[in-house]
């Protein structure tokens, strides 16, 4: 039975981030979490490969224990079961531990013939996790893929480059990552929600898939952070009104004029 | 960690990679190390002599029939053996989409940390490296130090100045042996251009923005008359792009990042993707009927309104004031 992994991130809701106006510093304390965006459209592909090939669709976060949230949205999307890889050991944990943490999961999960990821997190958007893990397991790997077709076998891909659009095809096991044009993610209907509930969440800790402590959380990471800041922008915001669209329009270009902007 | 010295550049990208000549070489200068580029390929010791011209000090070439065009693991597998041999403490890879993969892979490869489109880089008193990226979807700036080496960095495009090329630099040339070629993992069925503007939307000082408020492509020319009167170029948001496939490339964070002194966004909400890559216009003016769009937080002047009246309107206005002066 054809078996399709989708990693995902408990992500920061970035629109909904709040700053400190005096140190400029994010807060990230509080924050809203939710499933990275275009972990959703991998998700959403997983379920379109399950609803024509047949097979299982899993999915696994490494993460706090609250990323259960994210996991039980994952299962009211359509996945069959959920993986919750979590240790107070892990905080702080860069790509390349994470990606560590991920591959040693799937060693005991068994093999999976389609790994799906999104292209990058929308909070930390570093794109890395991905093409890590696909060295780590040594397969294949499509990465920015916009459109996907399985075969049972065989993975075909197409993915958009900065000069050209490339077909790719790969033998499975892959590991795919794709963007948000791929699909339109679905939400999940009530019924959908409730039967989710049900569904099991597995959760292990880094005794229970072998890690080694040393390669996680903040001295297994090899970046560090030094400060997250918001960026200094301040902005004017002056409204410009007038009784007509060529008064409103005369008015703008004369405040353009007076920036010193046009008219050199 | 003091094995590791010099920096390497690396891009498939010819462009990029003089700016990451340009950018290596100021960093070489700082660290008092020396700048080489590796040159894979078939038969190409000519492109080695030219980049000798733009600042590379040591050139190591490999040659090989089955690099000939860039493919991942091929290209992966050797930069992985040089960068063994070598030690690099620094290495700056070209962030397009293929370059950004190939760093994450060869960072994986390596066991070491990679730090993905870096806007500034510099080099602290401690001779530590800064690398400052945007995160959070545009909210934030984010500093960070490699703990380990080597340092692999990605580097947007037209993000530093190209390397100036002299005819007197001579860089030393040498050949690399002996190293184990992979073969691709992945096929390429197909591959079909794109077509990319000539001109650099990044250098024009004046951009006109368009957004989803526009209902056809051809009611870009609305836009097109305006960004001619100033001068300027037009932009377009990634939806227009990828989702109406009406134009190729947007302005964003995950498309072209610009600093022009005028922005004027028309029907753009403004999505946090879309102004981090506007964030350092000088100033910005948002056209949009939503008086509650994002935009309006990072307009200077804002015009509640239908574009498709005020854009030809405002192209009037400024054709009879720049008639006047």
């Amino acid at each position: 039975m054809t078996r399709i992994l989708v990693c995902i991130k408990q992500a920061l809701d970035v629109s909904q981030l709040k700053v400190d106006s005096t140190t400029r510093r994010i807060i990230t304390a509080d924050a809203p979490k939710k499933i990275s965006d275009f972990d959703k459209n991998a998700l959403e592909e997983a379920i379109h490969v399950k609803e024509k090939h047949g097979g299982e669709v899993f999915t696994v976060t490494v993460g706090p224990e609250d990323a259960k949230t994210t996991l039980r949205e994952a299962l009211a999307m359509g996945a069959d079961k959920a993986y919750l890889i979590s240790d107070p050991s892990f905080e702080n944990s860069d790509t390349l531990a994470t990606s560590y943490i991920l591959a040693e999961a799937i060693k005991k999960t068994g093999p999976f013939d389609l790994i799906l990821c999104g292209e990058a997190s929308i909070d930390s958007f570093s794109a890395q996790v991905g093409p890590r893990l696909a060295e780590r397991l040594s397969i294949p790997l499509i990465t920015y893929a916009r459109k996907l077709d399985f075969d049972g076998d065989v993975v075909t891909a197409e993915r958009s480059l900065e000069d050209s659009s490339q077909t790719m095809r790969a033998k499975t096991p892959v590991l795919v990552t794709v963007t948000k044009e791929i699909n339109e993610p679905r939400i999940p209907s009530l019924m959908a929600i409730m039967k989710a509930s049900k569904k099991e969440i597995v959760i292990w800790r880094a005794a229970d898939i072998n890690i080694a402590s040393e390669k996680t959380g903040e001295s297994g990471s090899a970046v560090q952070i030094l400060d997250v800041l918001a960026p200094k922008t301040e902005r004017k915001r002056i409204v410009i009104k007038g009784e007509t669209p060529t008064e409103t329009a005369e008015k703008l270009a004369k405040a353009l004029v007076q920036e010193g902007v046009i008219g050199r | 960690m003091s094995e590791y010295r010099g920096i390497w550049v690396y891009s498939e990208n010819k462009e990029l990679m003089l700016e990451l000549l340009g950018k290596g070489s100021e960093l070489a200068g700082k660290l008092n190390t020396q700048l080489t580029v590796p040159v894979l390929g078939h038969e190409a010791r000519e492109h080695a002599k030219e980049l000798a011209g733009y600042g590379a000090q040591k050139i190591v070439i490999v040659d090989s029939p089955q690099l000939r065009e860039f493919q991942v693991e091929p290209y992966l597998s050797v930069l992985t053996q040089l960068t063994q041999q070598h030690k690099p403490e620094l290495f700056l890879i070209g962030s397009t989409r293929r370059g950004k993969e190939l760093a994450a892979r060869l960072a994986a490869r390596l066991n070491v940390g990679c730090i993905p489109d870096c806007q500034e880089l510099d080099v602290d008193d401690q001779g530590r490296l800064l690398a400052r990226r945007i995160v959070y979807g545009g909210n934030a700036i984010v500093t960070q130090v490699f703990r380990i080496k080597p340092q692999i960095v990605t580097i947007p495009r037209r993000r530093f100045e190209k390397a100036e090329y002299t005819e007197t630099s001579k860089g030393e040339i040498t050949a690399a042996e002996n190293l184990q070629v992979e073969p691709s993992k992945t096929e390429i069925v197909e591959v079909k251009p794109i077509e990319v503007a000539e001109t650099k939307i990044e250098e024009a000082r004046m951009v006109v923005g368009g957004g989803r408020g526009l209902d056809k492509k051809e009611d870009f020319k609305i836009l097109d008359e305006l960004a001619q009167i100033l001068g300027g170029q037009v932009g377009y948001t990634r939806p227009l792009a990828e989702d109406r496939k009406w134009f190729t490339e947007w302005v964003g964070l995950s498309g072209h990042t610009i600093s022009p002194e005028l922005y004027i966004a028309c029907g753009i909400s403004g999505v946090i993707q879309h102004v981090a890559g506007i964030r350092d216009s000088k100033i910005v003016v948002a056209i949009n009927k939503d008086p509650e769009a994002p935009i309006m937080e990072m307009a200077d002047y804002i015009v509640i309104g239908d574009l498709y009246e005020i854009v030809p309107a405002l192209s009037a206005a400024l054709r009879k004031l720049l008639a006047s002066t």
